[in-house]
């Protein structure tokens, strides 16, 4: 079995005497899907946060597999490391696409932004592979000049997953990405965030409230309530075979999951 | 040990508690084997947990106690206590799992449907392709709608879909839960030869049938789930 690619152990955080994130620990493997699912205030976004380094826990480590096979600390690394970690090896699409894009910037600026993070510098091969890109999520190569401003909510969504995969990342972070889109948009993106994580191994942890995105794009699943993990396992089977209260209360709550 | 799937003194039984606890028995004492080439199929009345048996063995249900032991080559995993990410390698290399719903993402052609199953299930993407047209073909479904989502369809064309699907991959062990409820005779007929053909080349099967058609044409042996009632409580 291979080798976790990201360890997260104990991590905790407080907001005044409310507990956002209560001793979550896992590990998740190269192209394993992991979907974190709860109501609204349960704490999953603050996960994601704390994950992505953007929040500091009061408790606990995220470490990360690098390049060399070593895992480390990300506690420990300097904020230059962290920030180019983020650019190149992760990427995080967000519910709210004004804050995951440039919204003045050009679709192609956007993608290719990425791209001169790692350093290229041949106008051409960014223009080239931004477009390649937004073919394989399905933007029309004509809209390559058009800032997101201009697009619509999903297409918005698809650039912000174009933005996050030119560079080849080993882990994807997603909070709701398909939250407030037409459920026609949205089973196009689900079935766009499938093909490519499969294709391309990627890691994702999925942050979403609707159980039928954890069922088609999961391998596992975890429940939170009032920021504890309370019940983990098979997708499927914490779905259909809920064990904890709260969990049966979830599942049965929603019309057909 | 020569079984593909064993059950050994396996419970199962569901708490509710959004309705205060109760506990619903489902099945106790459920000892029974599948041997390669052979296909068992469940009788007993609906209610009996037949279909709660299938989902056990797929891993979909826990169980509260026993041990359903699958063969995985040379090795046997407990699939009541094997780790998520064993269940999931088990189900893409050995145990496949056909429902009578198909449950896919809403835009996907039926081809691409059936074509991704056999990738998943370990084909190279030529052979994948090439083996579910054959068995679109074989199951009679119209090459007009190969390129379509299979939503739009009836339920008999979802169930052919939904059969290619769960038979495209060479797993050697078959879980089938009513897979031809809504066929009609021919393309039963057509998945009882899909499954012999399976039986032949050493899988092993076990299947729920409620018509006897078609479990007479597949069957080895017949095991009665009412056997398997749930131990009383004491009062």
């Amino acid at each position: 079995m291979s080798k976790p690619l990201l360890q997260v152990r104990g991590l905790t955080k407080r907001y005044g005497d409310r507990l956002a994130c209560a001793d979550v620990s896992f590990d998740l493997v190269p192209g394993e899907v992991l979907a974190i699912v709860g109501e609204s205030g349960s704490g999953k976004s603050t996960l994601l946060s704390l994950i992505a380094t953007e929040l500091a826990p009061d408790s606990g480590t995220v470490s990360y597999r690098m390049r060399d096979g070593a895992l480390r600390d990300l506690g420990t690394l300097s904020e230059a490391g962290r920030r180019a970690l983020m650019r190149t090896e992760w990427g995080f699409v967000r519910q709210d696409a004004t804050k995951g894009l440039r919204m003045a910037v050009s679709a192609g600026g956007n993608v290719g932004e990425r791209l001169m993070g790692l350093g290229e510098r041949h106008y051409g091969r960014i223009r080239a592979q931004a477009i390649d890109w937004l073919g394989r999520v399905e933007i029309d190569a004509g809209r390559v000049d058009d800032p997101p401003s201009q697009f619509s909510g999903g297409m918005r969504q698809r650039l912000q997953i174009a933005r996050n995969l030119v560079t080849g990342p080993r882990l994807v972070l997603m909070d709701e990405p398909t939250s407030g889109l037409d459920v026609s948009v949205q089973a196009r993106l689900l079935d766009l965030i499938r093909r490519l994580s499969a294709e391309l191994g990627l890691a994702v942890i999925i942050v979403t409230h609707d159980l039928a995105v954890a069922r088609l794009l999961s391998h596992r699943i975890a429940v939170m309530r009032a920021g504890r993990v309370i019940e983990t396992g098979l997708t499927d089977r914490v779905l259909d075979d809920p064990e904890h209260a709260y969990t049966q209360l979830l599942v049965s709550s929603v019309l057909a999951a | 040990m020569t079984a593909l799937l064993t059950f050994q003194d396996v419970a199962k039984s569901f708490t509710l508690h959004l309705r205060g606890g109760v506990v619903l028995p489902v099945v106790g004492d459920v000892s029974f084997t599948v041997e390669p080439g052979e296909c068992v199929v469940l009788g007993g009345p609906s209610g009996a947990g037949k279909s709660s048996l299938l989902k056990m063995a797929y891993g979909n249900y826990r169980c509260d106690g026993g041990a359903i032991l699958v063969r995985d080559g040379e090795t046997i995993v407990d699939v009541v206590r094997a780790d998520p990410r064993v269940m999931l390698g088990l189900r893409a290399r050995v145990i496949a799992y056909v429902s009578q719903f198909l449950r896919v993402i809403p835009r996907v052609a039926a081809l691409d449907v059936v074509e991704a199953a056999g990738r998943e299930g370990g084909l190279d993407a030529g052979t994948a392709r090439a083996r579910a047209k054959d068995l679109l073909a074989r199951l009679n479904l119209p090459e007009r709608l190969w390129g379509l989502p299979p939503a739009t369809f009836s339920g008999g064309e979802q169930q052919r879909v939904n059969i290619a699907r769960g038979l495209i991959a060479d797993r050697p062990l078959l879980l089938l839960d009513e897979p031809t409820a809504s066929l009609d005779a021919q393309n039963r007929a057509v998945v009882a030869d899909l499954v012999r053909e399976k039986l032949r080349g050493g899988a092993g099967v076990l299947g729920i049938f409620h018509d006897s058609e078609m479990r007479d044409a597949v069957a080895t042996r017949v095991v009665d789930v009412t056997h398997f009632a749930p131990r009383a409580r004491a009062a």
